[in-house]
Formats: C-alpha cells, structure tokens, sequence
C-alpha cells in the first residue's frame, strides 16, 4: 500500500478545511500520515478524515518553514513517502518550497487533481484561466503536490484516533524567523472559504463607500462578502477578502458578482460556484459567459432595490 | 547594503498565450515586458537601498529576448543586472530555477534579497523559498510591508485572519506581495542613464549548477466549459430576476 503524507495546519483549535480536503483524497491513495503543524488541538479530527498516523510539531514563535522542512526532510529520507500533499497555502507553501529544494526534487504547484502512476505521479492543472487542463508527470521521487483549495471535498469517515508521534524540530539556529506579532483583521459574518453564498464586489462599486452595498447584500442573506484583487489593491477592502488565483478560490451555492470584470486570475477562483450570478453594465463583460443569470445594468441601481426587496420579506 | 532583487520578463499577460507544439512549453516572444508582481520588488529594493546606502543588483533567467523587461527595471534605478541564460534552462521546473538565480546571487553576494510572491506567467510560487533553502537564509513571505535597517528585516506577513510581524536578522530573503508599495514609473534620465549601466551574461556552465528537470507536460485537453445563462437588461426590475432565482435555489 502507498504511503502517503499530507501536510495539515491548524487555525485556531483544529485543522483547517484545506487540510481535511487533502486527507480526503490522500486516504483514496493509500495510509496516511498527517503533518500537523501547531499546538496539536484537534488531533482527532485528524483520525476521523482518515489519518493512521500523525507527526505533530508546533514551531511555536519560530516561522514554520526552516525547522518544519529540515525535520521533515529527514523523516522523509528515512520513510520514502510515495506523495507528499501540500494545500496551497502560505505555510504550506513555504514548507514545500524549502523541503523540495533540501530533497533536491521539483514541486508539482497548483494541481486540481493527482494520481500515482507507474514510473511517478501524475498531476491535473488549470492552466490559462481555467480555459484548459493540462496534465503534468514527474519522475523523480520524493514528490512534492501543492493542491488548490476546494479540489477535493472534506468528509468525515469517523476513522479511529490516531497514532500521534511528535516530529522534533531542530534547536533554533540564527538563520531563521521570528513571529513578534499576530493580527487578526475584523471579521463579521461566515468566512469566505466555508460560506454557501458569496457577495463580491469589484471596480465598478466605483467607491470604497459603496462596498457598503455589499456588506447590506450579504447581510440580508448571510452570505460572505468577497472582492477583486483591484479594490483590495486600491485598499478599500483588506486582502482576506480577495478572491482569485492569488486570493481564496471559492465554491459556494450561490456567487453574486456586482461590478467584476470577469478577469481570468479572478474567474479561476470562483467559476466552479453552483450558481452565478452577475451585474454589470457592460454588456460584453466577460464575466457573463460564466453566469447563471447576467444582469446588464447599474449597480448603484439594481443593488439598493435588492437589497429592499430583501428586507421587506 | 546589497540589495538584489529576482525579476522575470514575461509575455505580455495582455495577448493571449501559446504553448509550443510538442513540449507545450510556453512560447516567449522577442519582446517581453518585466511581470508586474516584480515591479512592486524592484521598487521595495530601491526604497530600501535608497535607505541604506545600498545598491541594487537586478537577476534574471530566461531568454532575455529585446531585454525590454529588465532595462525597464534598471530604469527605475537598479545599479546593475545579471541575466541567466542557456539553451539548457529551457523547461526549468522551479528548482532548477532557484538553483540558477541562488548560484548568481551567491556569487554577487547579497544582504537582502527581494523577489515577488509568484510569479505571472509560472505562478510556482515556490522560487523564493527555495533560493532561501539553498542558500541557508531565512524567507520572509508574503510581505505587505518591508523595513530593512541595520543587520534585520521586519514585514508584515498576510495570513488568512490578518498579518502577523515576522524579523529576521540579515542575510535574508523577502518575497512581497503585488500592492505592497506604488512603484515608480522610469523618467526620461533614468531611462538614458539605463543603456549605460552594466549587463552580466552567464551561462549554466559559469554557475556550476545541475539541472535535473524531471517535469513534463502529458497533454493539454480542454476544461469542460461553463456555458452562459439567461443575460437581462436592466430597467428597473432586474432585482425581481434576481430574487426569483434564489428563491429557486432555496437559498432565501
Ligand atoms: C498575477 C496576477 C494575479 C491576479 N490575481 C487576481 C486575483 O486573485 N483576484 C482578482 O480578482 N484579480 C486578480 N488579478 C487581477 C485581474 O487581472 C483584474 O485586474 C481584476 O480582477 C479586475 O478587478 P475588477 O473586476 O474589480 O475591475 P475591472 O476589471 O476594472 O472591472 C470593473 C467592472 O465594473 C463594471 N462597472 C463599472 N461601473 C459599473 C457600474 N456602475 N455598475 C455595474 N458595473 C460597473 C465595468 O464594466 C467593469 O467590467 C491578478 C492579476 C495578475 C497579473
Ligand atoms: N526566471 C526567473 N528569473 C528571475 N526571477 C524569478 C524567475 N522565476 C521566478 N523568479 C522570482 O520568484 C518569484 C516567484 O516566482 P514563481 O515561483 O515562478 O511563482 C518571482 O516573482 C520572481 O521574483
């Protein structure tokens, strides 16, 4: 059987959805073995997502990356995993990065999909948009997947506990990080990534005032509130709220899109949501080739009168 | 202090991309232009070189092409540039490329590297870290904020909640993200005084480096296409569309 390893981090007192979602398809693959990375709450939650074992490590104020890959890397080299699951992810990544080059191997980023096949692993990319797939191979093991978001779904298959063994990481040397302080932005309402409905709003709000529109909208239907990477760059909303090929990618029941292009790199985040729905008064957005229901029109028109007709329900 | 900053030339993202017959390796044109993500680097580099009595030395691989790219980058006031190219790097995976930009870099010696948070055309997002990882150095990532001063470096890191403040002592690698700071457009004497600065040319074999790619690509089908629906013209009833809709989706 393929021995599989998945790193997980935890946000607050379990794993995050990210990581459940790799156990999900890494336990299809064969037994796995969780990295935990953080003060190791939640470690069940692990087993029940269909973890056998799992290395737990908490880098406390050190930035994760250098000691977690250097501890990594030799339990690897003693192990000789088949995969080795990444989310694609801040930490995730940085680990990745680091473990790769200390294991002289490539890193397959973005995959929507893996498979082991003979001779290496296989991998399933979107590539220009989303426009097309492209399906990479690699050949020289250990190797190393940094999976998108909302790939896989989480499912709890209510596994045993784990085996839990701590992966010690090495004395802190000079060459590395320190994490001084810790900020939380404000959050209200459902997160982006685990909402069922999602408002974002785009350039055309013309405004950092009029993303107030938005916030009413989500509020009336307890939805999340999302953004494009051109109003979070012009500081009107903060960056947790950008969704896109360099923000969040998003699967909700329902996606409102409210003066959004429709740019390839935002699209790539949210294009798989079940429902879409658009507003924008260009007619030739391209935003509409991907909505359910394309609303040609202003927004300063059409979203206070949804908004009312919302609250008088 | 000594700066060096990674930028990349990248196919115009503005004309629609090509992948070559065979390899669907992704054609570069002559004419490239600096990615975008790599301008907010360069400027990051400056702004902190012009702090510190420092320079800014400029690396980049690939096939460099007309250079518009990086005579863009040296416009806006780097000192120098290196350029990595060999038939050889063709199809780098991303090792291969950080073990390139680290061997040069190594070589010019650094204080502070800058590089973007990935890159337009690639999007790896990993070159960074393993320039880090291979040069022994710390990678402060996801910078929204940069402060360099004597011997460390301080940024504020995005995470999903927030940002944490994240030091480091000098040497070290910062890769920022894109909105970080406005960069500023070349004038007219930065763009004259750029045909004069120094252009290092190096090859795989004056770096020493292996290259051990092992990445293909399969083949390339088409992604099952979302198709459009219903498209309305607003006046003054739209929203009804709209509510109707979520009602069907019981999500109201
Ligand atoms: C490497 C890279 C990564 C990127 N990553 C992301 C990412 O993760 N997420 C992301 O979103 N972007 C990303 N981008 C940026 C992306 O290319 C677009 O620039 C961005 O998505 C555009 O945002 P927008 O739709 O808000 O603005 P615009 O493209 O300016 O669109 C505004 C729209 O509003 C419409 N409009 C104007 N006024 C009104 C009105 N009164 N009523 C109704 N409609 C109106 C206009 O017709 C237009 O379609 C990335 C770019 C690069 C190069
Ligand atoms: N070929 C290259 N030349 C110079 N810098 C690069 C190159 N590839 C990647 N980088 C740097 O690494 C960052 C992340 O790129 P990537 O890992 O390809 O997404 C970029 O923003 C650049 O700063």
């Amino acid at each position: 059987m393929a021995n599989i390893f998945v790193l997980v981090e935890q946000e607050g007192d379990g794993p995050t959805t990210l990581g459940l979602e790799l156990l999900a398809k890494a336990r299809t693959l064969g037994e796995v073995t969780a990295v935990y990375v953080g003060t190791g709450a939640g470690v069940d939650v692990l087993g029940e997502h269909g973890a056998a074992r799992v290395l737990q490590t908490d880098p406390g104020d050190r930035l994760p990356a250098g000691p977690v890959a250097e501890a990594l890397a030799e339990r690897v080299s003693a192990e000789s995993p088949d995969l080795i699951l990444f989310g694609q992810a801040y930490t995730d990544r940085d680990i990745a990065g680091r473990l790769a080059a200390r294991l002289g191997v490539g890193v397959l980023s973005n995959a929507s999909d893996v498979r082991l096949v003979e001779g290496g692993v296989e991998t399933d990319h979107e590539i220009l948009g989303g426009s097309q797939i492209a399906t990479a191979r690699a050949s020289r093991g250990p190797f190393i997947v940094l999976v998108r978001p909302k790939s896989f779904v989480a499912e709890s298959t209510g596994g045993n506990a784990p085996t839990v063994e701590e992966l010690v990481l090495p004395a802190a040397g000079s060459a590395e990080a320190t994490v001084s302080e810790s900020h939380v932005e404000e959050r209200e309402g459902p997160q982006l990534g685990d909402a069922s409905i999602i408002v974002s709003g785009g350039r055309g709000l013309g405004s950092a005032e009029a993303y107030e529109l938005i916030e009413r909208l989500a509020k009336q239907l307890g939805a999340a509130t999302g953004a494009t990477r051109a109003i979070v760059d012009s500081g009107w909303v903060p960056y947790a709220k950008q969704v896109g090929q360099t923000g969040k990618t998003v699967k909700p029941d329902v996606y409102i899109a409210a003066g959004v292009s429709g740019a390839m790199q935002h699209m790539v985040g949210m294009k798989d949501s079940k429902t879409i729905i658009a507003i924008n008064k260009d007619p030739d957005a391209p935003i509409f080739s991907v909505a359910d229901l394309g609303v040609v029109g202003d927004v300063h028109d059409v979203l206070p009168k949804l908004i009312e007709a919302l609250e008088a329900r | 202090m000594k700066v060096v900053v990674c930028i990349k030339q990248i196919p115009d993202p503005a004309t629609p991309y090509t992948l070559e017959e065979g390899t669907n390796w992704l054609v570069r044109p002559d004419e490239q232009i600096l990615d975008d993500g790599d301008r907010y680097g360069v400027e990051v580099g400056l702004q902190i070189a012009e702090a510190n009595e420092g320079t800014v030395t400029l690396v980049s691989m690939g096939p460099s092409g007309n250079g518009q790219g990086v005579r863009q980058a040296l416009a806006m006031g780097a000192d120098k540039a290196i350029l990595i190219e060999d038939d050889a790097l063709r199809g780098s995976d991303a090792l291969t490329t950080a073990r390139a930009l680290a061997a040069a870099i190594k070589e010019e010696g650094f204080d502070l590297i800058i590089a973007g948070t990935e890159s337009t055309d690639g999007y790896s997002g990993v070159v960074p870290q393993m320039m880090a990882e291979l040069l022994g150095v710390p990678a402060l990532t996801y910078a929204t904020k940069v402060e360099a001063g004597e011997g460390s470096v301080t940024i504020h890191r995005q995470t999903n909640a927030g940002y944490d403040v994240v030091n480091a002592a000098l040497p070290a690698l910062v890769a920022v993200t894109a909105g970080v700071v406005e960069p500023r457009y070349p004038t007219f004497k930065g763009i004259m005084d750029a045909k004069k600065k120094p252009v290092d040319n190096l090859s795989v074999a004056d770096l020493g480096i292996e290259v051990t790619s092992d990445q293909t690509v399969a083949s390339i089908a088409e992604a099952t296409a979302r198709t459009a629906g219903q498209k309305i013209e607003d006046e003054g009833e739209a929203h009804l569309a709209i509510v109707a809709l979520l009602e069907e989706r019981k999500v109201i």
